[in-house]
């Protein structure tokens, strides 16, 4: 069978079980435009900015727990994908990126539109490629995705020059992807598993911290179970929400700059830490050297890097961590349940103390709406089961405090990067891959700016998503840090111009909604949530309102400022 | 904390690019890479990185780890504590003033060294062996006054233990 290149291009892109794409036209992709018009079964999302493509494939890929795929035009089709690729990099997060390029006779000509993108993401790509002959482009492709979901997963670029799109060849199947220099190791050392099993049983605090990994690995079912078996409380980074349920009794909160106080004073004290699918991030650890002092630390993760990066761990373990978390749980089963909960009742007395003493809070008076009473309310009305993105900020930090996640994959944010204008975008993947949930992004005023061209998508495509804006007229996380720590010398941090957002959804053909009292904050959210289409809720918020708890930068994350 | 020295010999597909994530990676970690050498192999599409890095204990498994993380890396061999044959081919460009010339002659004989270029005022030296002895007959020519150096990386290869290579 004769097939162009932009045909294989699509044939190989249904293959791999994916049926939408995000995407913008531009001459160097204008034939695989083409091809896409003439054959079904793969739905293409128009966006209206590349980075939107990509922050939307990423909602797709989590949402859905498979490959995100954008389509780009070359030039400035391709260095609008960076940032994009740039967050799913840092937040493992797998993708498939395609950007045209200039016909392969041009590269390195300086032609119209010509950059050299393969060398632009070499550093925030998991690997990429130029796809030189038609002949490659089926087996660079079914790499391409391979590599992007396996092992430690991540975004991978394909750039496709013009003629290798429009050239027909003899299309051939390509072979099982096998690579001498990529072999991802799944299988955890035996020994060191007994070893944790040992560490558990003799553990009088321990503490479960749960990472982005253990999403990504679908083991949330065994650290689940982990914890309720040995009695270990859990925590997780940013990443990580939802890994284990937000309501349950072990729950700890999250840990680091924003953590919650239990969560932060329990890997203070921990004797124990399992660490499973985390890198230990800045923003977890606080100062490196106050980090968890009395633990022995036990780190499972897939990718060996990640392992005595920033932290010395006592018993590394490289794998796959739900496979690990197996072993663990069998090896267990094969001993007395007391034996691993006999030194429990004193540790998690503490934990209960200290969940009393200094629980999140803040106080919601008559006038003024408190953003962490929209999340509540939000929480509450959607009985904690809607997906939920968030913008980058303050309203990120609130969202990931005060929505309780019962379920893995119902909370997408650009954790590693923290990407302003993630959320909208994302929150249009995400219910492209899931139309019977709820997806809500959880905004700030100005990052809803950064990618509010993406509503158009969404009332296009009816792809119907609900934007809940907390308003308060500042870019309020940086205000934050310089009420703490600049004097309040509020530098280029107020954002009282902005448009009326009411009218903006309107504009774009969206219901908006405006809420500016307590006591309307619930009617307000219940009339948005049960409205159809896509729908823009502003809260107009406390304008000075702070996240706490807070480590101040190199401090440790028990010296938190609080309330 | 003290910084040691490394010597790392990698395998990584003969591909374009591939020098360019290398580097990359150094750069983009804050690495440092103190001399680099690449080459084709006996293998087809295979070729041989020989690296000398000078870092902390800690790092270089951070480096040995990232390296090979990279998708094009094959293979990463680090042989400081091993028993390995290294070799750096430089040539040096030295005054060879009449008064001089005996001893320099003599420093090439004893270092078992080629002059490879003789001009009306200078010689020119090509010297094959480890850094050491790069390093000891710098030291003894200096005084006769170099004028330039043009020298390679390392290149290395482990030697055959137990009949294994
Ligand atoms: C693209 C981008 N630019 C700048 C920043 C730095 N930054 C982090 S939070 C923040 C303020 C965000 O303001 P807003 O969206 O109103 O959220 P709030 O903190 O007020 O909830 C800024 C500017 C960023 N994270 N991303
Ligand atoms: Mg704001």
């Amino acid at each position: 069978m004769k097939l162009t290149g932009a045909q294989i291009l699509i044939k190989m892109i249904k293959a791999e079980g994916i049926d939408t794409i995000f995407g913008y036209p531009g001459g160097a992709v204008i034939d695989i435009y083409d091809a896409i018009e003439k054959q079904v079964g793969l739905k293409h999302i128009l966006v209206r900015h590349e980075q939107g493509a990509v922050h939307a494939a990423d909602g797709y890929a989590r949402a859905n727990q498979s490959v995100g795929v954008a389509l780009v035009t070359s030039g400035p089709g391709a260095t609008n994908t960076v940032t994009g690729i740039a967050s799913a990099h840092s937040d493992s997060i797998p993708l498939v990126v395609f950007t045209g390029q200039v016909p392969t006779g041009l590269i390195g000509n300086d032609a119209f539109q010509e950059v050299d993108i393969v060398g632009i993401t070499r550093p925030c790509t998991k690997h990429n490629y130029l796809v030189k002959s038609v002949d490659k482009l089926a087996a660079t492709i079914k790499e391409a995705f391979h590599l992007a979901r396996s092992g430690r997963p991540g975004p991978v670029l394909v750039d496709l020059p013009k003629d290798i799109v429009q050239t027909q060849v003899e299309f051939e199947e390509p072979s099982k992807v096998s690579l001498k220099s990529y072999k991802p190791n799944y299988t955890p050392n035996k020994k060191q598993l007994t070893k944790v099993v040992d560490l558990i049983r003799q553990a009088k605090r321990p503490v479960i911290f749960a990472g982005g990994g253990v999403i990504l690995a679908q083991a949330s079912g065994e650290i689940t179970r982990l914890a309720k078996m040995a009695q270990i409380p859990v925590t997780a980074s940013l990443m990580g929400l939802g890994a284990f349920p937000g309501s349950d009794p072990l729950w700890l909160g999250m840990l680091g700059m924003h953590g919650t106080y239990r969560a932060n004073m329990s890997i203070g004290h921990c004797d124990l830490m399992l660490a499973v699918g985390v890198r230990f991030d800045d923003r977890v650890t606080g100062n490196i050297e106050k980090f968890a002092p009395d633990a022995r630390i036990v780190q499972i993760d897939i990718d060996p890097t990640s392992i005595h990066k920033n932290i010395e761990v006592q018993c590394p373990i490289v794998g796959d961590c739900k496979a690990a978390l197996k072993e663990i749980l069998r090896l267990m089963d094969d001993q007395s349940p007391e034996a691993f909960i006999n030194n429990r009742p004193e540790w998690l007395n503490q934990i209960a103390e200290w969940k009393s003493t200094m629980p999140l809070k803040y106080d919601q008076g008559k006038d003024i709406i408190k953003p962490q009473f929209v999340i509540e309310k939000l929480y509450e009305l959607t009985k904690g089961e809607a997906i939920i993105t968030t913008e980058v900020g303050q309203n990120q930090m609130w969202a990931a405090q005060y929505y309780h996640f019962d379920k893995p994959n119902h909370f997408i944010t650009s954790g590693g990067l923290g990407v302003m204008g993630f959320g909208l975008p994302a929150a249009i993947g995400a219910k492209a891959a899931c139309p019977d949930k709820l997806v809500v992004d959880v905004a700030g005023d100005g990052s809803i700016q950064m990618n509010i061209q993406e509503l158009m998508t969404a009332i296009e495509s009816k792809i119907d998503v609900k934007i809940v804006i907390l308003n308060n007229r500042y870019l309020g996380m940086v205000r934050q840090w310089q009420e703490l720590f600049y004097e309040k010398v509020y530098s280029s941090t107020n954002m009282e111009n902005a448009p009326d957002f009411v009218k903006l959804a309107q504009a774009y053909g969206a219901k908006g909604l405006k809420c500016t009292r307590p006591d309307a904050v619930e009617a307000t959210l219940a009339e948005g949530l049960n409205t159809d289409g896509t729908v823009v809720m502003e809260f107009v918020v406390d304008r000075e309102e702070s996240v706490y708890p807070m480590v101040p930068a190199g401090a440790s994350i028990t010296e938190m400022l609080l309330v | 904390m003290k910084t040691n020295r490394y010597l790392l010999s990698i395998l990584v597909d003969d591909e374009p690019g591939v020098l360019s994530r290398i580097a990359g990676l150094f750069s983009g970690r804050g690495f440092n890479i103190d001399s680099l050498s690449v080459a084709t192999t006996a293998e087809p599409d295979v070729s041989r990185i020989t690296m000398v890095t000078k870092c902390e204990p800690h790092i270089i498994e951070q480096i040995k780890k990232q390296l090979h993380k990279l998708i094009n890396v094959i293979t990463v061999n680090d042989l400081t504590d091993k028993k390995y044959v290294q070799r750096q081919l430089a040539l040096i460009k030295v005054n060879a003033q009449p008064e001089k010339k005996a001893d320099i002659l003599r420093i090439v004989d004893i270092f078992r060294c080629k002059i490879v270029d003789v001009g009306l005022s200078h010689y020119t030296i090509e010297v094959s062996g480890d850094s050491d002895k790069h390093e000891a007959i710098v030291s003894l020519l200096k005084p006769m006054g170099i004028i330039e150096i043009a020298s390679t990386g390392s290149i290395a290869l482990a030697r055959e233990q137990n009949g294994k290579a």
